[in-house]
């Protein structure tokens, strides 16, 4: 086990020195500089200076090789330089900073995911045409195809606006300061449950209709028949012999949507004004912020590389076969 | 292929999605004969109006008519699915061969390319790429296509595999057909159908990628209108014109559900056993 994780580890890293090339170079070859947007227009003669002074000071004037090799020894140490902002403040702190709010709503909303769409996709599996089958399915669909930006829209418009049951913006209430202990944490989850709701709600639709297709196949299966003939209730059929196979390659599926539930923080986060990586990252993006959005990009991959990992090795460890076949092979 | 249409028909849903399809690509062709306004035309005099006979759909800020932009916007939507999808299509097809055919370290090389794509949330990529070069729908298109090749490459690749251990390969070899024409000729046309599918259920994806970008105000940039932007123009005078944010999410969860309904009718009318390989992702 320790030996399939030590390979995996290094099968990462090409990747990971992967992921900031091809950030580097998509971003540096593109044209527009942070540079213009600062001093403003480029046609009026008095800023030609101050330009020149800028691309001097973040090092744009040097070869690109030498910007990226430059930037690759600094992030090694988790140095991603300063922002273009008026602050100036270190990158790293800015990422810090907002981290934690992003991790946070993403294992929410994963935990939210997993609770739901294993019984739903299991319900609807031993159903299979049943009245709850069918409404599943056609949630799916729709789960599906709806934007998550209009589904916040109507949903705010509904719980914040018409019927003003929940907070539409942020993760804290003005006077949160002045709430007692419990009314804090209450306030807190009343923030949170659109922004999660939101989030929910495609990837709810995608697992659940993986776990009811593994399960209606992993049902067909000739252990199953046996399990049966030989007498033992449906439930423990169920339970203990077709949900637990069923359930490996979900472990897949779910590390595969990962970087889909990331990427869907940008639109959560801007929409409810919550100061988390994604809007930092809309925010960086708008000002051409070139290491905000680089420090950014790097740090969301790995983290994506890193869960995927982890990923990896939870399968290794529910499913044997694949602990022995990665260490016999290669 | 008569099989393929007797399965297919049989599935209504997948027909209603067909039949919302083409409608989709009528209304896009013929946009400026369809729109009963000029979509651009500003009326100062009926800023926000509520829907009614004159303004189907009612009007938005600058009093311009929200069916007729609505309607213009389909062209947007249409766009960005084919090309990128195109682009998307091409990429993967060829790389996808390439490993397939080659093997060896050849297709190791491609394969990781594919896994580092994977694992890049990719949203965040088309943010920083976008950041760089000016939004138009042309770097929207790019960009997306360029993104989200990998399920082709692996699909083909996958085909490729197979095919290429089987007889009528191994006869052409031994005729001594050149390796293009090989690839172009013999395998590529039998590796088609799973590429196709994954191609009609990438287009939903792309246009709910562009209207995303677009919401964001990253995307096909004012005054042209997408179902996207109108949605981010109308999010600020929700409280008072609910139909500048309705009616556009609405198009876009139609198209969206009509193009899925539609590719998995024909995934499942051309061979049932794809199911389980080709899934669904976003």
């Amino acid at each position: 086990m320790l030996l399939y994780a030590l390979r995996r580890l290094l099968l990462a890293l090409p990747l990971l020195i992967g992921i900031t090339f091809v950030s580097f170079l998509v971003i540096h070859l593109a044209p527009g500089d942070p540079v213009e947007l600062q001093t403003g227009d480029p046609s009026i003669e008095s800023s030609a200076q101050a330009q020149k002074m800028l691309r001097e000071l973040y090092g744009l004037d040097q070869p690109l090789h030498r910007q990226y090799w430059n930037w690759l020894t600094r992030i090694v140490r988790l140095d991603f330089g300063r922002s273009f902002a008026p602050d100036g403040r270190p990158v790293i702190q800015k990422i810090s900073e907002r981290l934690p709010v992003t991790l946070l709503l993403n294992v929410i909303e994963l935990l939210v995911i997993i609770a739901l769409a294993i019984p739903i996709g299991v319900l609807s599996a031993t159903r299979q045409h049943s009245l709850f089958d069918k409404v599943t399915t056609v949630f799916v669909f729709v789960g599906f195809a709806t934007p998550d930006f209009w589904l916040a829209l109507l949903l705010m418009m509904l719980f914040g606006v018409q019927l003003g049951w929940l907070p539409i913006s942020g993760l804290r209430s003005l006077n949160w300061e002045y709430l007692s202990f419990w009314k804090q944490h209450l306030d807190f989850v009343a923030h949170l449950l659109l922004p999660v709701i939101v989030a929910t709600f495609g990837g709810l639709a995608g697992l659940s209709r993986y776990m009811r297709q593994s399960m209606l196949e992993v049902v067909r299966q000739d252990y199953i028949q046996s399990a049966r003939a030989k007498g033992l209730a449906e439930r423990v059929v169920i339970r203990k012999h077709a949900l637990r196979n069923a359930l490996l390659p979900i472990v897949t599926i779910l590390a595969l949507s990962l970087p889909g539930l990331i990427g869907g923080s940008v639109i959560v986060e801007s929409i409810f004004a919550i100061p988390g990586m994604g809007q930092l990252m809309v925010q960086a993006v708008f000002a051409r912020d070139y290491p905000v959005i680089m420090g950014n990009l790097v740090i969301v991959a790995t983290l994506t590389l890193l869960a995927n990992l982890v990923a990896d090795l939870a399968y290794g460890f529910v499913d044997p076969r694949i602990r022995l076949a990665g260490r016999r092979s290669r | 292929m008569s099989a393929f249409w007797r399965t297919f028909r049989k599935n209504r849903l997948a027909v209603a999605g067909g039949a919302i399809v083409v409608l989709l690509v009528l209304v896009a062709v013929f946009a400026p004969l369809l729109a009963p306004w000029d979509p651009h035309r500003p009326d100062v005099k009926r800023m926000l109006e509520d829907p009614s006979g004159r303004h189907l759909l009612g009007t938005d800020q600058l009093g311009r008519d929200v069916l007729s932009r609505m309607i213009h916007g389909a062209r947007v939507s249409l766009a960005v699915g084919f090309v990128s999808v195109g682009i998307a299509a091409l990429i993967g097809i060829v790389l996808g061969a390439v490993a397939g055919y080659k093997g060896g370290s050849t297709d190791g090389a491609i394969m990781r390319l594919v896994d580092l794509m994977l694992v890049f949330p990719s949203f965040f990529l088309l943010l920083a790429v976008l950041a760089f070069l000016r939004p138009s729908i042309w770097t929207i298109m790019t960009v997306i296509g360029l993104t989200s090749w990998m399920r082709v490459a692996r699909l083909v690749r996958a085909e490729f595999l197979t095919l290429k251990e089987r007889e009528f390969v191994l006869w052409s070899h031994a005729i001594g057909a050149s390796g293009f024409r090989i690839v172009w000729r013999h395998i590529l046309p039998n590796a088609m159908a799973p590429v196709l599918v994954a191609m009609t259920l990438g287009i939903p994806a792309a246009i709910l990628t562009e209207s995303g970008l677009s919401f964001l105000g990253l995307g096909v940039q004012p005054p042209y209108a997408t179902w996207g932007n109108i949605l981010n123009e109308g999010k600020d005078a929700i409280e008072i014109a609910w139909w500048l944010s309705f009616y556009p999410g609405l198009a876009i969860l139609v198209t969206v559900l009509a193009y899925n309904l539609f590719g998995e009718g024909i995934r499942d009318a051309l061979d049932p056993r794809l199911r389980q390989a080709m899934g669904r992702g976003r």
